[in-house]
């Protein structure tokens, strides 16, 4: 409703909400906001709030990668959370959000596949990594990607028997360790101007969306969209900018009591 | 009996669903309550307000529900061939036939020269039927096309809170700020000023009002945030 607005606001150098066009909302991460999962966390951003919770299971390794387990991402945006969204299967936008939060965290090698294994080739354990939109106000994938990290970051792993099954009423002292935190920065572009953590009065009046995930200032992951373009010199301020945020946004995640 | 031992609750106390507010027959149910024999319970959760006798529950949250005559900021849907389709926050949208739009449209015209789809429109409900189906007008004083400005939206409950009594809150908020403000009863507030820190200030202003808009003593509150705001 108020895309003109924002548009016109853009060639005046300001945004809706008067933040700077490098300034994020205010963030906040919580920790073991579920019991029953092995890890978990909240992230607000302003007014955005995503839970993500942490299971793990028992399953075969792929025959490709006979010593390595694997993680499965599932985003579930709730029609609470925004007008927009509906309850079902899918959507794009939860497929897109599931797989930028899975490539952050594979691709970068953020958790050690070797070390989810449990028995070559027979067993390994799968880690269930569950996004929850609790609500929408722009942005959901850099709180995701900061709720992802918080809630793997000492996750814990159930004991298993003799058998190798799982035992739900311990937890052993095994944890997952963080190998690297890649911290995503999203950036949207407005009427030729670049903003950072867009909400969702501006992401309704974006050209394009970059998403950009780095650790100690090298690029780890992106995922770029919407249908307009970026310039290279567009493209090389994102990346020194998410660098820079990147030590900000870093501090904020904790370990898992 | 006399009135005071009857009620049961405090007034602006937050009640549920089901909550007896008041026993005898000297108290009379008005909106989000009923009478049950005796009793006046709540079907809502909210502040009770007492009025004289009359007992009513304002809810904290919920969608607009028309009422004829309110004013109303709306968005073109759809357009037909009869009229427009303009979403108003409720559960159905509203109609805007061609006979309640100011000019004389001529049979077979192309609607969109009036109001094109993703319009913002300031309308009046006329008529809501048992179905909720609404109409609206736009012929009456004030009403138009908006163009330019920003929209928040607020809980539509908490609308005459921000317009306060005899409007002084909304006229203190367009003094310190300068800006045009109007306010549809379905919570779209519509706000234009010459620069952008006065728009902020004067939506951060209307934000307060709608998070705190069960505290005692909201004008001072309000006023403080605006003499602050403007100073800087």
């Amino acid at each position: 409703m108020n895309k003109d607005y924002i548009m016109s606001l853009a060639e005046k150098d300001v945004r809706i909400d008067g933040r700077k066009f490098d300034e994020y909302r205010e963030v906040s991460i919580e920790t073991g906001v579920s019991m029953n999962a092995e890890g978990s966390a909240r992230c607000k951003i302003g007014d955005t709030e995503v839970i993500v919770g942490i299971k793990m299971a028992i399953g075969t390794p792929y025959p490709d990668a006979a010593d390595e387990g694997s993680i499965v991402v599932g985003a579930e945006l709730l029609p609470m959370s925004n007008p927009d969204f509906e309850s079902g299967p899918p959507g794009k936008q939860a497929i897109e959000l599931a797989r930028i939060i899975d490539r952050g965290v594979r691709e970068s090698k953020a958790i050690d596949f070797k070390k989810l294994c449990i028995k070559e080739g027979e067993k390994c354990w799968m880690v269930f990594i569950d996004i929850y939109s609790i609500n929408d106000d722009g942005n959901l994938i850099d709180a995701a990607g900061l709720a992802t990290l918080t809630a793997l970051n000492g996750a814990k792993f159930h004991k298993l028997d003799k058998d190798d099954n799982i035992n739900y009423k311990e937890y052993g002292d095994k944890k997952v360790e963080l190998e690297l935190m890649p911290i995503t920065c999203t950036f949207g572009k407005v009427n030729g101007k670049i903003i950072i953590d867009p909400n969702n009065d501006e992401e309704s009046a974006l050209d394009a969306r970059l998403s950009i995930a780095t650790f100690n200032g090298k690029v780890y992951a992106m995922q770029k969209g919407l249908d307009r373009g970026f310039t290279l010199e567009e493209i090389e301020y994102m990346i020194d900018v998410a660098i820079a945020k990147e030590k900000e946004l870093k501090t904020l995640i904790k370990e898992q009591k | 009996m006399n009135e005071e031992t009857n009620l049961l609750i405090k007034p602006r106390e937050v009640v549920v669903p089901g909550q007896v507010l008041a026993k005898g027959m000297d108290n009379l149910p008005s909106d989000g309550t009923y009478r049950e024999g005796e009793e006046i319970i709540s079907n809502k959760l909210g502040l009770v307000n007492v009025d004289g006798r009359v007992i009513k529950v304002i809810s904290l949250t919920g969608a607009y529900v028309p009422k004829e005559d309110d004013i109303v900021i709306g968005k073109v849907v759809e357009i037909g061939f009869s009229g427009w389709f303009v979403d108003v926050g409720s559960a159905n949208d509203a109609n805007l036939s061609l006979r309640d739009v100011e000019d004389y449209v001529e049979r077979g015209a192309d609607l969109t020269k009036y109001f094109d789809f993703d319009e913002i429109l300031i309308a009046k409900v006329v008529k809501v039927t048992r179905f909720k189906s609404i109409d609206i007008t736009m012929k009456a004083q004030g009403l138009r096309k908006i163009k330019g400005g920003k929209i928040i939206e607020i809980t539509p409950s908490k609308v005459p809170r921000v317009i306060g009594k005899q409007g002084s809150m909304i006229s203190m908020i367009k003094e310190h700020t300068n800006c045009e403000i109007t306010v549809g009863q379905n919570g779209r507030v519509w706000i234009q000023g010459s620069n952008v820190e006065d728009e902020i200030l004067a939506t951060k202003a209307i934000m307060k009002i709608e998070s705190s808009s069960h505290v005692n003593g909201l004008t001072e509150i309000i006023e403080t945030l605006l003499k602050e705001g403007t100073k800087k």
